[in-house]
């Protein structure tokens, strides 16, 4: 544990570096992995520590961006009020989608997800008179959190990239937590768990709802970047685009999805300066992550680390 | 609200509730063996619908019906392919056959958007089916009646395999308890494959037979996809008789909800759903997991 926290603020201090050496490009690009760090490692609350295979989570990071764009050009709020209802918003809007999800695990789990994000996905299409359907809302600004305009490449990048330590830090330290014990007692052995007394629905439940909450802060940030909200960033592609961070990097580790968000949006950036067949790319990048590396990079890095620093026998 | 409203609203229900039964039908047998929610299967549906569209563009002498059986076989002969040569490589990771059918799913998808382009194919209903017909003094769209018929036919056909014949009895039995088929010899490998083509082919040819109502277009599969988790959702994993109760629901649910109050179907959808979950978290007619 301590060796994570010696290492945080060296990495993070890296990390800033970057606007100094790279162009405007490669600073947005390292934004937009921010933003899909923060949703992986909430997924990754799920899916990596609960067990829970969540095919559903770009719903979250949809609702607080619509909330938000809403609240900010519809209602007339500031940006404060309003990231902070969009939030609160996201938030119970978990708390709910759990109490439905979580009647169910494993597969039941995924497809209920699933479904729960589509309807929201088609409510976005559908309901023009708020969401503005398939035109999307545009016209969004950024905030100016304490005053600091956040409006040139460089001051997002560190304002996203503070956002993600902040992230990276309290969900490390809620998984390390005697909670984040259980939460793993759950995922291996949920009726000893049961057994022992511990209320394994409510430790789920609240799982879902603290990545949910997570989701809602990867969606305002990724809201305030775009100035932009379209109703595909709820779409199953978006779901699942976070998921493949997550497994490809190491589901259950965790830095393994800020590695894996960061090689698939570099993947998708990429591929889409050459190719416009980015949804091909990604299944097939998903079914050779599945049946060639199930357990992903971070575990397969540190598995041969292992096997360098004993000698075989 | 005139009653010719309500009258064509339901005909409209039982259509899609048709269409619903033939997608969520194979979807439900496939979780219900194979313990695999098959992401493809959306996918399935758009591809029959694309292929019998292309048949019926190319040549004169295919009517509908030989469109949905000849996409209906195709269908079945890919995911056969897809069954033994992808998802058996992972036989003992049901996590990880799930994600690779989502794979398949933004493959296949993506590579109809190329193959077809963005533009909706219209399909075109059977000359002979195109006049409404009269009953008790109300016009009804032809087409939308012999549907329901297709629905039901496939229905029987479907019952009367799993519960009549040897086959049946034997995908029954898996569903039941893998392990005890497989112990006293039933070859459950290949049952997995023929159920996988069973439910392939069952898909492709309701989009062949959904086509002159909803066309072949690009996003075909995310809209059904979301439509059939919720039908077997509702009436129970691998359950013949909850899919089909399921997707009538989810027919009069959405189509009276898209006319009624069309900016919120999606959200009236839920409802049914959450009911189910709330009280009988397996379905109607699903048996709880062991």
């Amino acid at each position: 544990m301590n060796k994570i926290w010696f290492w945080v603020p060296i990495v993070a201090g890296f990390f800033a570096l970057l606007p100094f050496v790279a162009g405007d490009f490669y600073v947005n690009l390292g934004s937009q992995m921010m933003i899909a760090a923060i949703f992986a490692l909430s997924l990754n609350l799920l899916v990596g520590y609960g067990g829970l295979t969540s095919l559903g989570h770009a719903a979250f990071l949809g609702v607080a961006a619509y909330l938000s764009a809403w609240f900010t050009t519809r209602a007339g709020f500031g940006h404060g009020t309003a990231a902070l209802l969009s939030i609160i918003g996201t938030t119970m809007c978990a708390a709910l989608f759990g109490l439905i999800a979580l009647r169910a695990s494993g597969l039941g789990f995924l497809m209920i997800t699933l479904a729960l994000s589509q309807v929201l996905w088609g409510l976005a299409y559908r309901w023009v008179s708020v969401t503005n359907g398939d035109n999307g809302m545009a016209g969004l600004t950024r905030p100016m959190p304490f005053g600091i305009s956040i409006e040139s490449a460089a001051s997002f990048y560190w304002f996203a990239l503070i956002v993600t330590v902040a992230a990276f830090v309290l969900i490390t330290v809620f998984v390390s937590s005697a909670f984040g014990v259980s939460l793993k007692g759950t995922r291996d052995q949920s009726r000893r768990m049961a057994a022992l007394g511990f209320n394994v629905w409510m430790i789920r439940w609240i799982t879902f709802i603290y990545a949910g909450f997570w989701g809602g802060i990867a969606g305002l940030i990724y809201v305030y970047y775009n100035k932009y909200i379209h109703p595909t960033s709820l779409s199953i592609t978006s779901s699942a685009e976070g998921l493949l961070g997550v497994i490809a990097g190491g589901s259950g580790t965790l830095v393994g999805p800020i590695v894996g968000s960061v090689l698939v949006t570099f993947l998708k950036n990429y591929a889409s300066s050459y190719i416009d067949r980015w949804n091909m790319l990604l299944g097939f990048v998903f079914m050779f992550i599945v049946i060639v590396m199930p357990d992903g990079i971070v575990p397969g890095i540190r598995r041969l680390a292992g096997r360098l620093k004993e000698p075989r026998k | 609200m005139p009653m010719q409203f309500w009258i064509i609203q339901s005909l409209n229900s039982l259509a899609l509730g048709g269409l619903l039964f033939l997608l969520a039908s194979g979807f439900s047998l496939i979780f219900g063996l194979m313990r695999i929610a098959n992401l493809t299967h959306g996918a399935f549906f758009m591809l029959g619908a694309y292929f019998g569209a292309t048949a019926l563009r190319s040549f004169d002498w295919i009517d509908l019906w030989v469109a949905a059986i000849g996409s209906g076989l195709a269908l079945a002969v890919i995911g056969g392919f897809l069954e033994r040569f992808v998802l058996r490589k992972l036989g003992n990771n049901p996590q990880g056959q799930v994600l690779v059918t989502l794979g398949m799913s933004f493959i296949i998808s993506d590579a109809c958007l190329v193959i077809w382009g963005g533009d909706p194919i219209p399909i075109p209903t059977p000359h002979a089916l195109q006049a409404p017909t009269f009953l008790f003094g109300f016009a009804f769209p032809t087409y939308r009646l012999v549907l329901v018929g297709c629905a039901i036919a496939v229905a029987i056909a479907l019952y009367l395999l799993l519960e009549r014949t040897r086959l049946g009895a034997m995908i029954r039995a898996g569903v039941d308890d893998m392990q005890m088929t497989r112990a006293i010899g039933i070859p459950i490998s290949r049952l997995f494959t023929v159920v996988f083509c069973l439910g392939a082919g069952v898909a492709g040819m309701g989009g062949v037979l959904g086509g002159p109502i909803l066309s072949a277009y690009p996003g075909l599969d995310a809209d059904m996809l979301p439509l059939a988790l919720i039908v077997v959702i509702l009436g129970g994993v691998g359950s013949l008789v909850g899919a089909f109760l399921g997707s009538f629901i989810i027919g009069f649910t959405y189509t009276f909800g898209s006319a009624l109050f069309p900016d919120l179907a999606y959200v009236i959808l839920f409802l049914p759903m959450i009911i189910i979950i709330a009280f009988r978290p397996q379905g109607l007619f699903g048996r709880r997991a062991s």
